[in-house]
């Protein structure tokens, strides 16, 4: 296997606070991959540096050996890196169709836009019924539930066919059959994609992992299969003694 | 067991849109009473006015598409207009001058034609500056500020500021631009006199089929996919971005759109009401057409051409009947409009329609 994400000594600090210290972080082609870490570890500002939000102090971001570190966010999208959010955006205005057709035609030539959808491209087709919302298709997103709203988003992303997907806490908030149902549509994706997921619950993690990393406090505590990382006294240590009432259902639930 | 499993059956083609006529039907009886009730009705001062209003409603259909369709609240219009409008006025200038100096410049003393001006002798060349002019200024703002993700209010200073530059720009060029007098009396327009009633008939009938066309243009924009991209960008520019796209070149292009709208309905008015100064495109009139817009209704188009035309009566009325009245009458609607309905008419005409569908 082939690295696709090469991330080397990245640093970010704001106002004197350093976000993250120092990381490396490697995803090979084909990989699921989760990353985990107390609040305020860095997790949201590593996809931020990788997704071009955020601009690293130091340090380089290599996408399929090239660096990536002057493009900006669209340009990154060109690439092949798609994103969501922890909070959902999707265009509530527009129909779950359209939203869908939206992220799948980025790739055509301006001029082309200026005519109107014809029916539903076959990307667009799929996106729908991997999410299951074929059925809400011509309602506008704003109906939406918020489960609803994050597989909009995951299918948004799915239509836009990119090679490496970043999901910010895809089942923060939902129920818990929303979370399964969440859980094998990830699964479904990690078959042909590769995927990075923030994420807290080590049950949700132990079901679809292969490999976790922990951050904690911008630095990269430990890689690892979700046995040793739940094995790891300084794992432990991260979540319990920093706030044992806050934090210790997330890993030793 | 397995039935729990079964995933829920796929329709092959999701969604087949009917086709919606009632749009089309309401646009052909509106184009009926523009262009035979009543040019039939009017008599010819008042079919004038109608055009007057016509042209600030062609402004208004950009302001739509740039503030209701795109979120970039533009309070300069009037600088695009007036670029339009003294585009056109300059030819007509020199027309009537035929070898000699238009008449302001002879009473400011310049004694040879500004080389500015020359050009504008050609008539082919002043009407192509009414659209290339103002949607070149259009695109470089656009370029340089939405590339700098400027936006919101900032945006909006930043054009009222233009239009207040504007006019301090043509004021104080007295020999160049007619200074506050600006640009009037006009004789001829491309060989006709340009009081007469046939000419003014044959102006009327120009400015609702140029509004008709832009109309149906912007209409079509905002139903393609440019035009879903567009309210998308309004409502969440920062996730365009991750959808691949970037907004700057959205915005920069609808921005543009909607200043060659202005500069058209400038080059239009100018024969019109036979007269483009300062006055006519500076900061108050300039906002006076986003006030017509809110009310009108700003996420429809039709929202927009409707309150240009009301406003424009409405302040006739007023100014005939109640000439102190107006600026404090005009002033409350815009706060009952923003408070109350925040869609204008149009959003007050769809949920009556709605209401009736519902009770029907």
């Amino acid at each position: 296997m082939t690295a696709l994400l090469e991330v080397r000594d990245v640093s970010v600090v704001f106002d004197g606070f350093r976000a993250l210290d120092g990381v490396n972080f490697t995803v090979d082609n084909g990989e699921l991959r989760f990353l985990i870490g107390p609040n305020g570890a860095g997790k949201t500002t590593l996809i931020d540096i990788i997704t071009g939000l955020t601009k690293p102090t130091t340090g380089t971001v290599r996408f399929d050996g090239a660096v990536v570190n002057g493009k900006r966010e669209h340009q990154r999208v060109r690439l092949g890196i798609g994103r969501t959010f922890q909070t959902s955006v999707v265009f509530e205005e527009l129909t779950v169709l359209e939203n869908l057709d939206l992220a799948a035609s980025f790739r055509k030539p301006l001029v082309s836009l200026l005519t109107r959808r014809r029916g539903v491209t076959e990307k667009v087709a799929q996106a729908l019924e991997t999410t299951q919302l074929t059925d809400l298709a011509s309602r506008k997103a704003g109906v939406l539930s918020h489960g609803q709203r994050q597989w909009l988003e995951i299918g948004m992303l799915i239509a836009q066919g990119p090679r490496l997907l970043l999901l910010d806490e895809p089942v923060a908030g939902m129920s818990s059959e929303e979370r399964v149902r969440t859980g094998d549509l990830l699964t479904e994706i990690a078959k042909d994609h590769t995927v990075i997921v923030i994420e807290h619950d080590m049950d949700f993690l132990r079901r679809y992992a292969s490999t976790v990393t922990v951050l904690h406090e911008g630095k990269l505590l430990i890689e690892g299969s979700v046995d040793e990382v739940r094995a790891d006294p300084r794992v432990q240590e991260v979540y319990l003694g920093r706030a044992r009432e806050e934090a210790a259902h997330d890993v030793v639930s | 067991m397995t039935a729990t499993l079964e995933k829920p059956p796929v329709t092959e083609a999701p969604v087949k849109e009917p086709r919606d006529w009632r749009g089309p039907a309401l646009f052909a009886l509106v184009a009926v009473i523009g262009l035979v009730v009543m040019p039939l009705v009017l008599e010819p001062f008042r079919l004038g006015l109608l055009a007057k209003y016509l042209t600030y409603a062609i402004v208004a259909l950009g302001i739509g598409l740039a503030w209701g369709q795109g979120g970039m609240l533009t309070l300069g219009q009037g600088v695009f207009f007036g670029l339009g409008g003294y585009a056109m006025g300059m030819h007509l200038k020199l027309n009537d001058a035929g070898d000699g100096l238009p008449d302001f410049m002879v009473w400011s003393g310049v004694e040879t034609l500004p080389a500015l001006w020359e050009p504008f002798r050609n008539p082919v060349f002043a009407i192509a500056m009414v659209v290339v002019v103002p949607g070149a200024i259009a695109w470089l703002l656009g370029t340089l500020v939405f590339r700098q993700r400027v936006r919101g209010a900032y945006f909006a200073i930043l054009t009222q500021a233009l239009a207040a530059a504007m006019v301090i720009l043509l004021v104080g060029q007295q020999g160049l631009t007619g200074g506050t007098n600006g640009l009037t009396n006009f004789f001829e327009f491309f060989g006709q006199d340009v009081a007469a009633d046939s000419t003014q008939r044959g102006l009327y009938f120009t400015v609702a089929i140029v509004l008709g066309i832009l109309f149906v243009g912007a209409w079509q924009l905002q139903r393609s996919r440019f035009g879903r991209l567009l309210l998308a960008v309004r409502d969440g520019e920062d996730r365009v971005r991750f959808l691949g796209y970037n907004p700057a070149t959205v915005k920069t292009i609808t921005f543009t759109l909607s200043a060659v709208m202005a500069g058209i309905a400038g080059a239009l008015f100018v024969p019109i009401v036979g007269i483009i100064s300062p006055a006519l495109l500076g900061v108050v009139p300039s906002l006076e057409l986003v006030v017509a817009v809110a009310i009108g209704g700003r996420f429809a188009l039709a929202g927009a051409v409707l309150g240009a035309i009301l406003m424009g009566y409405a302040k006739t009325y007023f100014s005939e009947e109640l000439p102190d009245a107006w600026l404090y009458l005009q002033g409350a609607l815009f706060i009952l409009v923003i408070g109350l309905a925040p869609k204008g008419i149009i959003g007050i005409l769809g949920s009556l329609r709605r209401k009736k569908e519902v009770a029907a």
